[in-house]
C-alpha cells in the first residue's frame, strides 16, 4: 500500500515527509513500546503508536521504517518531527486510537506481518 | 576498519546516535542489508542499555572482511544475575526508560537472537562489557 493511500484511509494529517507519500509499505504494526518493535518487526512495515518519545523516530531510523503514523491525536514535538524530516521518515497524525486505525487499515487490505515471525 | 564512539549517560534523547552512524558506514561499505539489520538491532539494543541501565559508556569494534565486532563497555552498576538478565521479559527498568518506550526485557534476548556470537562480562559495581559479533561471508 502507498503511504500516500494510509492518509487517505485514516483522513490522517500529513506532519512531514510529503515527497515521500509514493513509498510502498508491505504490512502494518502497532505498538508503544519500542522493545517489542525491536524483537518483532522484520518486514517493511507501517508503524503506528501512541508514544512520541524521539526513541521512535530512531528506532524506524535502526529499522529501516518508512513511516510513522501518531494515533490518538498526540502532539509530537518539533525535534521529534526535525528527526523524521532529516531522515526521511514520513510522520502522519491521526485521531484515532491505535485499535481503530488499525482496524481500518485492516479493512482496507494492510496486514500484519505475523506469518513472518520467527517462534521465539 | 576500526570505530569509536562514545556513548552519553542521562542523555535518553540522543540514545542509538552511535547506531544510527555505524550502520550508515556499513552501509557506504557495501554490506549486505541482512547483516545491516542485524548489527543494527543489536547495537542500539546493547547502546539503549547502556543509557538507560549504566549512564553511558564507550563503544569500540572492528570491521574486517570477514567480520563485524562490537564491543559495547560500560563502568554501570554491573548485572547481578546473567541469566536472569537473558530471560525473556526480566527488566529492572526505570519509569524514565518506559516512557520511552523500552523496559520490557526483551533486549539481551534479542541480541543473542540477531548476532552470530554474545558474549556478557560484568562485575557488580564495576561494569559490563557487552561483545556481539557478526559473519560477513
Ligand atoms: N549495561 C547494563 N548494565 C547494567 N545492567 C544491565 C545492562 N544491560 C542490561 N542490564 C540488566 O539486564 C536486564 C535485561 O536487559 P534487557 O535489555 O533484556 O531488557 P531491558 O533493557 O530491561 O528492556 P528492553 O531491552 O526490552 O527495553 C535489564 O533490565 C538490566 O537489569
Ligand atoms: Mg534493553
Amino acid at each position: 500500500m502507498k503511504i500516500r493511500r494510509v492518509l487517505e484511509i485514516l483522513s490522517a494529517e500529513l506532519i512531514t515527509g510529503k515527497d515521500l507519500l509514493d513509498e510502498e509499505i508491505d504490512y502494518g504494526h502497532g505498538s508503544d513500546l519500542m522493545s517489542d518493535v525491536l524483537a518483532f518487526v522484520q518486514n517493511n512495515i507501517l508503524l503506528l503508536t501512541g508514544l512520541i518519545h524521539p526513541q521512535v523516530v530512531r528506532t524506524a531510523e535502526l529499522l529501516d521504517i518508512k513511516a510513522i503514523t501518531i494515533v490518538r491525536g498526540k502532539v509530537p514535538s518539533d525535534e521529534l518531527i526535525a528527526m523524521a524530516k532529516s531522515r526521511d521518515i514520513v510522520l502522519i497524525s491521526t485521531t484515532h486510537s491505535l485499535f481503530t486505525a488499525s482496524g481500518i487499515l485492516y479493512k482496507h487490505g494492510l496486514m500484519g506481518e505475523e506469518t513472518a515471525h520467527i517462534e521465539i | 576498519m576500526k570505530f569509536d564512539y562514545i556513548v552519553e549517560g542521562g542523555e535518553f534523547i540522543n540514545a542509538g546516535i552511535a547506531s544510527a552512524k555505524l550502520k550508515k558506514v556499513l552501509k557506504q561499505l557495501g554490506i549486505a542489508s541482512d547483516i545491516i539489520r542485524k548489527v543494527a538491532i543489536s547495537m542500539y539494543e546493547a547502546e539503549i542499555n547502556m543509557v538507560i541501565h549504566a549512564d553511558g559508556g564507550h563503544i569500540e569494534g572492528e570491521i574486517t572482511p570477514e567480520k563485524i565486532e562490537v564491543l559495547l563497555i560500560d563502568k554501570g552498576p554491573g548485572i547481578e544475575d546473567l541469566d536472569l538478565a537473558m530471560t525473556e521479559g526480566y527488566s529492572t527498568a526505570s519509569k524514565q526508560a518506559r516512557e520511552m518506550g523500552f523496559g520490557a526485557g526483551m533486549g539481551l534476548p534479542n541480541i543473542k537472537r540477531n548476532s552470530d556470537h554474545l558474549n556478557i562480562s560484568t562485575k557488580l559495581g564495576v561494569g559490563t562489557t557487552v561483545h556481539i559479533s557478526f559473519k560477513i561471508t
